[in-house]
């Protein structure tokens, strides 16, 4: 039987296993949704925006573990959603982008629609194709779904021309397997470079374990907690990482770097050996590097070799996926005893002490740390927690205790604002019985507000969280402590009543602005099991994420928040 | 230091502005890149010289042998290799200069490819210094155009 190239696509993805996509139709890309109408398999999920069809897949892919997939039309199509590759790619989630191009002969003239896709995009996905032989989309699907998912994962660009999904071939059988002469899955690692970084870790007097994203994407949850509680470190974690290691562990001292605390970071900077599992060293963990881990030899777990060595000079290298390397290193430890390290613990229970996550509350005004404290409980530390980016962002790391992998949704390479709501969007889709959270601000919220039409036509009722302080609040924080309180752009004036907002887009919306209210709200919302329930909450306007490292400065020179007091021998500033 | 590094690519459209792309994007530098095909129609050659601390060449391997359409990378300037450069240049020739640049010619041991009216066009192939060494020599004449093709190396082991 002849078949036209966009039911091929289709059939190619259908072969693929997908069942979700997120897109957004036009003139390049219609015989694929011609194509799309006939296949009851797979769901698509109409957007408002193409950056949020890249943002849902994304969240889609965090969640469950596959990979997302995004359709878009040629030009504007495609240039929307780049900034949703980019946050795929700088935090390597899996995703496929099917962009619509114009036809093959018109390519090169400036037609109607035509952007250069593949140049577009090239330095913000893993690879991308662009398909010039009908004979070779399902070949091409194959290829991309193969990169995207394997090694260190990241968004493959699939351009198709409008010709190409119009002409037509006989069918032909999916490929079985894939053969990419020069591309390579790192395998097992090298027992010398295993047995290297054991002996280093036999023998830390003082060793931290520092933990990131990889060991989300490599689902080693198990193998990690397992290394962890055999040896008894300490453990931190980065923003991306958290999760992987239960927060509410007594080994965890919770999140390193710009705002992690005060006993992540201290002992960062005293630890003669840290551990780093799939975590790539990026400079808000590091901070000043001249200044990072001064007396530490660096143990490297990585998938990608470009991870090592790049920003940090390492000891002891392992190239791995980290599951198998984790189940290495346990047994190479077995063979090896370690080092007592009580007077470790006992320099990171000084530092604990300080409570760096202590705020200070006053009557009425609702805090932010407080809603997501709330949220924690409300929800029993058992949804899944979607962010945008800014202070509401750090709170939701701080203070949601996240004891499983796959439960903080949020963008942390690129921090782009409206990646949240889509994000949930994605993940409720991924997870229909799980409660999605969606932690927003006033600022974010505003950058995708209309994928709350998406979310009533297709049914992913989530509960907006939006921390209002009428600011910019990350910036406004930045102004006031680096720029004189010179609050240039940082205020918003003119905010939308987001509970007639929410009203219109057919959900529900509460606002709170008494502290009492907040914990009745939060139940509310969540009894409303099949609704969308927008939150407006109104935060402390002039609240500070605390700790933090000042550009420039190293772990030990945090500023931390009012109500903590610095004690001992250890140089932590004061600044406010 | 300066490095010479070797690349086996995929001949796919656009591979070379892979390559290039990831040059600008992370900053690193390009002295002279060369690209042509080998003898396997699937695969080009790609020399690169690039001059960086031993930090900056291994990501640059490392970042390199990423690219997905990246067969193989070689640091030739860690091993044993022969390098070369081919050089065309166009000089000015009179009656008072000809012998003059007639006995450069032989000391350099270049080839005339070229004789017009009042020029020559040489052809020299040989190290990068021998011919920025040919070019100076060549100063104290009328240089009318230089074509250099970027360096281009094998290894000397199998
Ligand atoms: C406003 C704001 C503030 C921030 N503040 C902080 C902060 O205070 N602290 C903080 O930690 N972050 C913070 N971030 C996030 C930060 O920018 C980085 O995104 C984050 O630190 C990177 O985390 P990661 O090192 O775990 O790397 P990821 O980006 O998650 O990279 C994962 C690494 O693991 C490797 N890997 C992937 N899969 C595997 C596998 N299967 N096996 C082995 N290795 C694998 C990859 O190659 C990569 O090197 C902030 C972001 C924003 C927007
Ligand atoms: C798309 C985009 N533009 C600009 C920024 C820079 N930026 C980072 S945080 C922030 C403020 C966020 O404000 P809001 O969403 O209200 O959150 P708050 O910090 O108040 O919690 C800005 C503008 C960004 N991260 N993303």
């Amino acid at each position: 039987m002849k078949l036209n190239g966009a039911k091929i696509l289709v059939n190619s993805l259908q072969s693929e296993g997908v069942k979700h996509i997120f897109g957004y139709p036009g003139g390049a890309v219609l015989h694929i949704y011609d194509a799309l109408d006939a296949c009851t398999e797979i769901d698509h999920i109409l957007v408002r925006h193409e950056q949020g069809a890249a943002h849902a897949a994304d969240g889609y892919a965090r969640t469950s573990g596959k990979c997302g997939v995004a359709l878009v039309t040629s030009g504007p199509g495609i240039t929307n959603a780049v900034t949703g590759i980019a946050t795929a790619y700088m935090d390597s989630i899996p995703m496929v982008i099917i962009s619509g191009q114009v036809p093959s002969q018109l390519i090169g003239n400036d037609a109607f629609q035509e952007v250069d896709a593949v140049g577009i995009t090239r330095s913000c996905v893993k690879h991308n194709f662009l398909i010039k032989d009908i004979n070779k989309i399902a070949s091409t699907v194959k290829k991309a779904f193969h990169i995207a998912t394997t090694g260190r994962p990241g968004p493959v660009l699939i351009d198709i021309p409008k010709d190409i999904t119009i002409a037509e071939i006989e069918e032909q059988e999916y490929p079985s397997s894939v053969d990419i002469r020069s591309y390579s899955v790192v395998g097992r690692a090298n027992a010398e470079q295993i047995n290297a970084a054991a002996d280093l870790i036999a023998n830390a007097k003082r060793p931290i374990i520092y933990t990131g994203g990889g060991c989300i994407t490599g689902n080693a949850s198990n193998e990690l907690t397992k290394f962890t509680k055999n040896l008894g470190f300490p453990i931190t974690q980065t923003l991306m990482g958290l999760g992987a290691y239960p927060a509410t562990d007594k080994l965890s001292l919770g999140m390193l770097g710009m705002h992690g605390t005060y006993e992540a970071n201290m002992a960062m900077h005293g630890s003669d050996c840290v551990i780093a599992v799939g975590a790539r060293f990026d400079d808000r963990v590091t901070a000043n590097v001249d200044k990072f881990c001064p007396a530490a030899k660096i143990v490297h777990i990585d998938i990608d070799p470009t991870s090592i060595s790049k920003n940090v000079a390492v000891d002891a290298p392992i190239v791995g996926d980290v599951k198998s390397v984790l189940e290495d290193l346990i047994a190479a430890m077995n063979t090896r005893s370690i080092q007592d390290i009580s007077t470790w613990w006992s320099d990171i229970k000084k530092w604990r002490s300080i409570d760096s996550l202590a705020y200070k509350t006053s009557k009425g005004v609702i805090k932010p740390q407080s809603v997501i404290e709330a949220l924690y409980d409300v929800t029993k530390g058992n949804a899944i927690v979607s962010t945008d980016v800014g202070q509401h962002q750090m709170w939701a790391a701080q203070y949601y205790k996240f004891d499983e992998p796959r439960r903080l949704i949020t963008s942390g390479g690129l921090g782009t604002m409206g990646f949240g709501l889509p994000a949930a969007m994605g993940a409720k889709v991924a997870m229909p019985d799980m409660d999605v959270a969606c932690v927003t601000g006033d600022g974010s919220i505003q950058m995708m507000t209309q994928e709350l039409s998406t979310m009533l036509q297709f049914s992913t009722p989530v509960k907006i969280i939006n921390m209002n302080n009428s600011y910019l609040g990350m910036v406004r924080q930045w102004q006031e402590f680096f720029y004189e309180k010179r609050y240039s752009m940082s205020y918003m004036d003119s905010i939308p009543d987001f509970v007639k907002l929410a009203e219109s887009y057919g959900h529900i919306g509460i606002k709170v602005e008494d502290e009492s209210d907040l914990k009745p709200a939060l139940i509310e919302a969540f009894k409303q099991k099949d609704r969308t329930v927008f939150l407006d909450i109104i935060t402390d306007h002039t609240e500070n994420v605390f700790p933090m490292i000042p550009a420039g400065a190293g772990h030990n020179e945090m500023i931390l928040g009012d109500r903590d007091k610095i004690e001992g021998d250890n140089q932590g500033v004061n600044l406010v | 230091m300066r490095h010479i590094i070797s690349v086996m690519l995929e001949n796919e459209a656009g591979a070379l502005s892979r390559v290039s792309g990831l040059f600008s994007a992370r900053g690193f530098n390009i002295e002279s890149l060369t690209v042509a095909p080998t003898n396997d129609p699937t695969l080009s050659r790609m020399t690169i010289v690039s001059i960086g601390d031993d930090g900056i060449i291994e990501q640059i391997v490392k970042q390199l042998n990423k690219l997905v359409d990246v067969a193989k990378v070689t640091d030739l300037t860690a091993t044993e290799h022969i390098e070369r450069e081919l050089l065309l240049v166009k000089v000015y020739v009179n009656k008072d200069t000809q012998a003059d640049i007639d006995k450069k010619i032989d000391d350099f041991a270049c080839k005339i490819v070229d004789v017009s009216e009042d020029s020559y066009i040489i052809e020299l192939a040989g190290q990068g210094k021998k011919i920025d060494d040919f070019l100076d020599a060549l100063d104290a004449f009328r240089i009318l155009e230089v074509s250099r093709t970027g360096v281009t190396g094998v290894c000397q082991k199998r």
